[in-house]
This record gives C-alpha cells, structure tokens and sequence, in this order.
C-alpha cells in the first residue's frame, strides 16, 4: 500500500517536470509575437531579426526544437548565452556552487533552529516566551526580505563595520573567507526560514496537543517538556517534515532576491541580469534548474510524510 | 452560523491592524492632496536627512523625510507609492480572487471532468516555483503593469481556487445544498446562495494573506527592478534607486520598505484573528 502510494508520487513527481520542461520551453516559443522581433526591439532592421531566428532555431517546427533543446540538457548543454555567445553551462557551472553554499548554510542555521524555537513555544504556550516569539516571527514573515537585508547591513556592515555589505565572493578566496562574506545574505535567508518553520511547527504541535489523549496525558501529571516531546511531537512528526522541506524549496527560490541585494554571484543574480537583458537560454537554464530543485524537494517531502504517517499505511476508510 | 460582530470583542491586536489598514487606505485615497511636491518633482539636493530645510527657488523648502537619489521629496513619493503598490496589489488579487473563486466553485459544484482538468492544472501550476514562473514571463514579454497583474494574479488563482474547492466541497455535503438541489436551484444559485455566505470568513482571511503575497511580490519585482518602472513611485523600486545611500550611513532608503512592512504586519494582525476565531469556534 504504502509503496504503491510512494511510487504514485513518484510517478506524478516526473509528469510534474516533464510538463515544466513543456512550459519552461514554450512559453518563451509561443507567446504572442517573434521572440527575436521582441528580444531586439521593434527597430532592429530584418536581416538582424532574422539571423537571431536562425541562432535559436526558430524556424524548425516547434516539436523538433522542444526534443533537441531537452536532449541537450540532459547532456549538459544549454545552448549559447545570446549576449555573449559563451554556453550557458559554462555560466552556471561557476555561479551553481555559490548558490548551493549560501542556500545549504542558511538551511543548517535555519532549519534546527527553527524547529528547536518552535517546540520550546509549544512548551511554553501561551506564556511570555510564547508570545515573545509569536510576535517575532510574525515581524519576520511580514517584512519584505531587502527591508530585513538592509537592517542588517545598516547594524552589522555600516554601524559596527564587523561584516562586508556585500558579498562578491572571488574564486579564490578561502573557507573562512567565504563564511565571512556569505554570513549577511545567510542571516537574512534564516530569519525568514526560521520564522516559518516556528508557527508550522507550534501549529502542527497544537492541533495534536487537543487532543483526548494528550488530555489523558495531562491528567497523568506528564510535565509540559514530556508532554511536547514524548507524546505530541511524534504524531505532528509529518506535518513538521513537510513544512522543513517546503522551507527548503522555498529556501532555494528565495535566494534570488537575495543574491542580487547582496551581489552575490549566484544563479539567481545571473537569471534576474539574463531576464532584464532578454537572454532567453540563460532564463529557461535557470528556469529549469531551480524549478526542479524546487519539485525535487517538494517530493521529498511528500514522500517522506507518506513514510512518516502511520496512518497512511492502513487502506483508506480505516482513518 | 454568523453571528452580528461585536467589536468590543475584538482583540487589541485586531484593531490595531484594522488601524494600521484604514490609515494605509486614507493615504492610498488623499496622497496625491496631501503630498507637498509633485511625484517627479526635483525639490532639492540628493539623499538629505531628515527634517531638512534649504533655499528653494522662492524662499525654504522642507522635507519632512529627506529627499531621494534624485533630490525629490521621499514624503511625497511614499504618498504616491502607497496609491500606486497598493493600487495594483489590490487589483492583482481582486483578479486572482474572482478566478480562483469561479472556478474553485465550478469545480465543487460540477465535480467529475471539469473538477478534474481545474484540479490537475493548478497542481501543475502549483509545483512551479512562483518567482522562477514570473521572471521567465517577464523575460519574454518585458515588464510592464498590465503583464505583472495579469502573471501575478494567475499564480494566486492556484491558492485560490485550492481553498474555495475544499470549503465547497465540505459544504456541498450538508443537507442545505441538497435540498437547495432538490428545489430544483441552478448550479449558479446554489454557488451564489448557498456555498459563498459560508465560506466568507475563511475566504476573507485567504484574501488578506494573497493581498500581503501580492504586495511583498511586486515589491520584490520592483527591487530586482522588474516589476513597476520608473518614474513611477513604487515602495519597491524606491528602495532599488536608493539602496547605495545605505552604505554612507543614510538610513532613509529603509522607510519605503518599512511603508511594505507596516501595512502586511497590520494586515497579518485581523488575519490571526479571522483564523484564531474560527478554529475557537470550531472547538466549541
């Protein structure tokens, strides 16, 4: 039962990027107007319009540019950038790095963090703690991330002068080096995350906390840590595994904004510069990469509460 | 089931945020009659601080909160902003609503084949990260209003339409909408009269969240400087053109972003109290 359902989402998981690839593709060949017309401008004369077509092989039908444009990336080729004719794998195979390191330490500070305030506010519900960090992550969720970006730049870069406000990290600088440059975009990414995954973990700990049998718990003279811990946190084990993945993705997606903030050579800078100079392969590249980051993470986590919900392992009707 | 609001029951927080929003309306409203300089007006000298007052061309200018990259009035171009940001935000979710809504109803009502297209094409669009989707769109069309409001509405339609579905759903099953069917009541009707006054707290706390998602979402565009251009006054872009001053110890560029923050944490604030106050009703 329980693998049938694995290997359903399994199954949806690859439709799911077999149809983003679709998407990812066409809506760049069939929107409303000649895409080489509209990457360089209605002025450009019709010879410049027409040699851009032939480089992106717009006249081919459309099925036959859709399989040598997926064949190519399962090979590692995505194409020629078209501002500077360089391939598109070269450009991302030196920013890919980058973005995975500040996404991975962010989510290592965030994610333990996260689950470790949530739990103590679950235990603490309804007392001062409580309502101190409910308001915080309230703060943190609301605000649009530059504003949190700026406010730590304004702090620790021009106040205290302790860190860099911009991250342009250089090939060759070391570990430390890089930890140091990466600590404000990592800080801001975090704060968010971690105010996420503080109200999902206290909300998925409350719902199981009414009910009957944490009542009867209660009665025990179970101590409100035991309570939370022993009792509570297994059965609100895959919500809370959700929302940590789901951070994740977000996590992955988030750090675009934030890379252009701090100037960080990362892909989502070279996507927000290739989407503002129309550079077409570079945006479907990156396109693809993080939205299949994004599914990948998110079938994880649908995988993972399948495995951690014991009640899904009984058919249905028996709930 | 509803019950006449009482607001001496209100919590503080609530009005508080209720407060917060009816001041964001106002300036929303009268911004342009208040603000003292026009919204491209050049009035003074580039990045001055607060409360600054020099010579004008006939007698002293003032500028309660300093001036911008340009040396216009940053009071003035925050009244106009909040017109602006909060203007296509609004419009962008009405949109989304009105679909999501539609069809999340359609869906419930109809069931089978037409639940099932609506159902699987918004998982699709729902498995797509929804900045990825709107910078891919954005690199083929190029920015422009009419584009964000049309890209951004259809990606919250998703969340939309997922919610009105599951409440309808739920009360496609009671026993009001099956007699409402035997009377022999159109499909439409039976949305209109018997699904919707149900599902409106839920629906209204969905809506301030979307609002807050829209609003933090052009905002984030427009920093990125893809989403509303200039001269526009955008809170947005206001903090894009004028991020550099932060570096020379001028603190000014923060308040257009704190204007973003203000207004989602005072819509935030009703929204825990629509949510809380229902899942209270709901225990008892």
């Amino acid at each position: 039962m329980i693998a049938l359902l694995i290997a359903k989402r399994l199954g949806l998981g690859l439709v799911t990027l077999f149809i983003i690839s679709l998407i990812v593709f066409f809506s760049v060949q069939l929107l409303p107007g000649d895409v080489a017309q509209a990457i360089l401008g209605r002025t450009a004369p019709p010879e410049a319009v027409a040699a851009l077509r032939t480089r992106l092989g717009l006249d081919l039908p459309a099925h036959v540019r859709y399989l040598q444009w997926a064949g190519g990336l399962f090979q590692g080729d995505f194409g020629d950038s078209l501002a500077n004719r360089r391939p598109v794998l070269d450009l991302l195979s030196e920013r890919i790095g980058n973005t995975f390191f500040l996404a991975a330490v962010s989510a290592c500070i965030a994610v333990p963090l996260g689950l470790i305030l949530g739990l103590a506010s679950a235990i603490y519900r309804r007392r001062p703690f409580d309502h101190a960090t409910s308001l915080a992550a309230l703060l943190a969720i609301s605000v649009p991330e530059f504003l949190t970006a700026y406010i730590l730049v304004a702090i620790f870069a021009v106040e205290l002068g302790w860190l860099p406000a911009v991250s342009m990290v250089q090939p060759s600088q070391g570990i430390l080096d890089r930890f140091i440059l990466i600590s404000l975009p990592a800080a801001t990414l975090a704060l968010g995350v971690i105010a996420y995954i503080l109200r999902m973990t206290r909300a998925a700990i409350g719902n199981v906390l009414s009910s009957p049998y944490i009542e009867m718990a209660k009665l025990k003279g179970v101590s409100p840590y035991r309570l939370v811990v022993r009792h509570a946190l297994p059965n609100a084990l895959s919500p809370i595994i959700n929302v940590v993945l789901m951070n994740l993705a977000y996590l992955v997606v988030g750090v675009v904004v934030v890379e252009v903030i701090f100037v960080y050579p990362g892909l989502g800078q070279l996507l927000v510069d290739s989407v503002s100079k129309r550079d077409i392969p570079i945006v479907q590249a990156c396109g693809v990469l993080f939205a299949t980051a994004y599914i990948l993470l998110n079938l994880l986590a649908d995988v993972l509460s399948i495995l951690a919900n014991p009640r899904l392992r009984r058919p249905r009707g028996g709930v | 089931m509803s019950r006449p609001m009482q607001f001496d029951r209100v919590p503080l927080s609530a009005r508080i945020g209720m407060a917060i929003i009816l001041a964001y309306v106002a300036a929303a409203l009268f911004g342009p009659f208040l603000a003292p300089y026009g919204q491209t007006e050049v009035a003074g000298d580039q990045w001055t601080p607060l409360f600054w007052s020099q010579p004008g061309s006939d007698g002293d200018v003032f500028f309660l909160l300093g001036t911008d990259h340009l040396g216009r009035d940053l009071l003035t171009r925050l009244l106009y902003g909040a017109r602006n940001s909060i203007g296509i935000a609004l419009v962008t979710t009405l949109l989304a609503f009105a679909a999501g809504v539609g069809i999340g109803l359609l869906a419930a009502t109809k069931q089978g084949v037409v639940d099932q297209i609506a159902s699987r094409s918004i998982d699709v669009l729902m498995a797509f990260p929804s900045l990825i989707f709107a910078l891919m769109i954005l690199a083929v069309l190029g920015s422009s209003i009419p584009v964000l409001i049309v890209v951004i509405a259809l990606l919250n339609m998703a969340s939309v339409f997922r919610i009105t579905r599951a409440l309808a759903m739920d009360l496609e099953a009671q026993d009001f909408v099956d007699v409402a069917k035997l009377r022999g009541e159109s499909a439409l009707w039976i949305m209109r009269r018997e699904l919707l006054p149900n599902a409106m707290v839920p629906l209204a706390a969905e809506f301030g969240l979307r609002f807050c998602f829209v609003l933090l979402f052009i905002a984030s565009l427009s920093f990125i400087g893809l989403g509303i251009q200039p001269p526009m006054a955008d809170w947005g872009s206001m903090v894009r053109e004028n991020a550099s001053a932060i570096s020379f110890g001028v603190f000014t560029p923060l308040i257009p972003a704190a204007a973003i923050a203000g207004l989602t944490i005072g819509v935030n604030l009703v929204i825990d109290w629509l949510t809380n106050s229902r899942s209270v009703g709901n225990e008892a």
